[in-house]
């Protein structure tokens, strides 16, 4: 197995418990965090699969380093809803049972 | 072939996957956080070790150093941890062991890992060798005013999705002072310690350093506008969190021109090939490098301001007007 394709598929497991975390966890920062990892994966994924010549596919990369910078965007957004539901609610996690 | 570099891969790729499953376990929200730093930092390496200089400059900079400062300066204002954390954090443990219920835990880890596989499986079955776009863009680099190839995809090949981009962050700091006057904003005026404002007088004309060099060496070798901004947003965050503020003067209108800049001198740049005689954004020949670096010197500017002013997350104006 070459290494590109080992880090692609570290790529898929970073999305894969990401994504995971994201259903199971029920505090907010802890969600953010987890979108973050899904979207590391997701980057990881994209360029190992631009090294799958010689010569190295600059358009991946460039889409990653945008995917990056709008990725702190987003979570500065989540971040400052978090703290608007924390303000509003007084909680920073989603109840348990949807009938509360 | 030695076999290092694969030991190394591994240890580098097992290890971030520890990393993930550590910091989306961990029950300590502070903890979760400063592995996600580590993390950050981690994947930087792996840039490095995929060919990707450029996406590492800028890992290392956003992905590490402002997410992980944005997160904890959030972990901050949620309160102090005696009250809200840990008792949040309890809830969090106990919610992870058996709240939802087994059976629905159980589906849900079998659902991921078919995911998982299915996703492997795709992958595994890509041809081996594909270079995608490499040639095309090795082609016409020459035409591109730069020779550093991300670089001519990120603002000439493909300006467009750049260009979008610096809307995407103008619209999320919009959303954000729009929404942030939040009733717990941090109080404005706390001590700052004599390391942090010694380190904050030190640094800031280093990172200003760098990120002109980053700007200026983005034409030919790794660097550009993004890592340059993100530089520039950290020497900003840094400053706020010495607890520098802009002037009041500069708070309003000044600050608003800086943030805009970017979007603004891209599309007029756009706009202006128009009127010479060519397509949006597509650069005559000659003066491609040249408008290359204005664009990239406005859009540094303002990702800068942006990302610092994302940090800050209130209008800086909002307290004078109070």
């Amino acid at each position: 197995m070459t290494f590109f394709l080992f880090f692609a598929l570290v790529g898929i497991g970073l999305f894969t418990l990401g994504l995971y975390a994201v259903i199971v966890h029920p505090h907010l920062l802890r969600k953010i965090l987890a979108v973050n990892v899904m979207g590391s994966g997701v980057f990881l994924l994209l360029v190992a699969l631009a090294k799958r010549s010689d010569s190295v596919d600059p358009v991946p990369h460039a889409m990653v380093i945008t995917g990056i910078v709008v990725a702190i965007s987003a979570t500065a957004l989540a971040v400052i809803l978090m703290l608007r539901v924390k303000g509003e609610t007084g909680r920073v996690k989603l109840p348990e049972t949807p009938q509360e | 072939m030695t076999l290092l570099p694969l030991i190394f891969d591994g240890v580098l790729g097992f290890t971030l996957l520890w990393l993930a499953w550590q910091l989306l376990g961990s029950p300590d929200l502070f903890r979760a956080i400063v592995l996600f730093i580590a993390f950050g930092l981690l994947m930087a390496l792996i840039w490095v070790r995929l060919d990707a200089p450029d996406v590492a400059l800028a890992e290392a900079a956003i992905g590490a150093g402002l997410t992980g400062a944005l997160l904890l300066a959030a972990l901050a204002r949620l309160g102090p941890p005696s009250e809200t954390a840990s008792l949040d954090n309890q809830g969090d443990r106990a919610s992870v062991a058996e709240g939802g219920g087994l059976p629905f835990r159980r589906w849900l880890v079998a659902l991921h890992l078919v995911l998982a596989c299915g996703l492997g499986y795709a992958v595994m079955s890509l041809p081996s060798a594909a270079p995608g776009l490499s040639d095309a863009v090795a082609n016409s680099l020459a035409l591109s005013g730069v020779s550093n190839p991300v670089t001519a995809v990120l603002l000439n090949f493909r300006a467009y999705d750049t260009l979008l981009e610096m809307g995407v962050l103008l619209l999320a700091l919009l959303a954000v002072w729009s929404l942030g006057s939040t009733p717990d904003a941090p109080p404005d005026d706390q001590p700052v310690g004599g390391v942090l404002a010694l380190l904050a007088r030190l640094l800031t004309p280093l990172l200003l350093l760098v990120a002109g060099y980053l700007l200026w060496v983005g034409g030919r070798a790794p660097g550009g506008a993004f890592q340059a901004g993100s530089v520039l947003g950290a020497a900003g965050v840094l400053l706020v969190l010495a607890g520098w503020r802009l002037g009041r003067r500069f708070a309003q209108l000044p600050l608003r021109i800086m943030l805009v800049a970017g979007l603004v001198l891209f599309m007029a740049v756009g706009l202006f090939v128009m009127l010479v005689g060519g397509d949006f954004l597509t650069y005559p020949h000659a003066s491609a490098g040249g408008l290359i670096l204005l664009i990239e010197a406005a859009a540094t500017l303002s990702i800068g301001m942006i990302l610092a002013a994302l940090f800050l997350g209130i209008r800086p104006d909002s307290r004078a007007d109070q």
